[in-house]
């Protein structure tokens, strides 16, 4: 088994707030991060499927194709967005590094399955180059 | 949902390999430069990944701030500019980074990060690194 990952950078405001809390409580739990006109990252995506070489082309996937993916599932949606403001998952769920990492998984993982080859393997997601999180699809 | 959530410090600190169950040319063959008498030092990466379900109410794994409290206080207040063999963990066993990065494993293990510890990765340089996990 072979995992091959791209990655994708993309830039986007957000805020964490709770609204079934007070403002005092989503100041407390949340600092500045629930300033209410958000703040912003440049956040990279790393993208690993996992698969084994396919015995003509050498590839596990089609690199330029992934990226195609990537880039029309989860970075025309997110990139230059208020994820709070723009993005449907976020309507309902804070847009924490966790959640954003949930939410690209949910984003790529139809168009690869569809694809029938290598399988959605993690989305791993940095807000910094030091804060990152990563879903491996697990319940 | 079970999500991971990793966090990248620094700590500079000082180590010499050397081992006295080998004799000085031995250490000098295994080691080579790292075997000098006075040590040399590094900037190392520790990269900790913890593990949890993803709270429903504040969309996370870990509180960072409680997560950066345990691992200044058990391990970046301990070894930050310090010399890793002077250490009472490397009193018995040389501080390799192999070595370190299975004792801030063990320094986490027991410390309350408010998640899970999944793995510890310390990178010496930035050309090699070690990993070492929750499977052993």
């Amino acid at each position: 088994m072979i995992f091959l990952t791209r990655r994708a950078v993309f830039s986007a405001s957000h805020y964490y707030w709770n609204e079934a809390w007070p403002a005092e409580k989503n100041q407390q739990v949340f600092g500045r991060c629930a300033n209410r006109n958000g703040h912003g990252h440049n956040y990279t995506l790393e993208v690993t499927v996992a698969g084994e070489p396919d015995a003509t082309t050498g590839f596990v996937v089609d690199l330029k194709w992934l990226k195609n993916v990537i880039d029309r599932e989860v970075v025309a949606a997110f990139d230059h967005r208020h994820l709070n403001l723009e993005a449907p998952e976020f309507k309902s769920a804070i847009p924490t590094t966790e959640n954003i990492a949930v939410a690209a998984w949910r984003r790529l993982q139809p168009a690869i399955d569809e694809a029938g080859g290598a399988k959605l393997s993690r989305v791993r997601v940095y807000e910094t180059p030091e804060i990152f999180a990563e879903y491996r699809g697990e319940a | 949902m079970k999500a991971y959530f990793g966090r990248r410090y620094m700590v500079s600190a000082s180590h010499r390999l050397h081992t006295p169950a080998l004799t000085a040319e031995e250490n000098r063959a295994a080691y080579g430069k790292c075997n000098n008498e006075h040590g040399h030092g590094h900037n190392y990466v520790i990269e900790v990944l913890v593990c949890g379900q993803v709270n429903g109410e504040t969309g996370m794994v870990v509180d960072l701030g409680a997560l950066d409290g345990a691992v200044r206080a058990e391990v970046l207040d301990r070894f930050d500019h310090a010399d890793l063999n002077r250490d009472p963990l490397f009193a018995d066993r040389v501080p390799t980074t192999e070595n370190f990065c299975k004792a801030i494993f063990a320094l986490l293990g027991d410390a309350l990060l408010g998640a899970e510890l999944e793995q510890v990765r310390v990178e010496e340089t930035e050309n090699n690194f070690f990993e070492y996990s929750a499977r052993g």
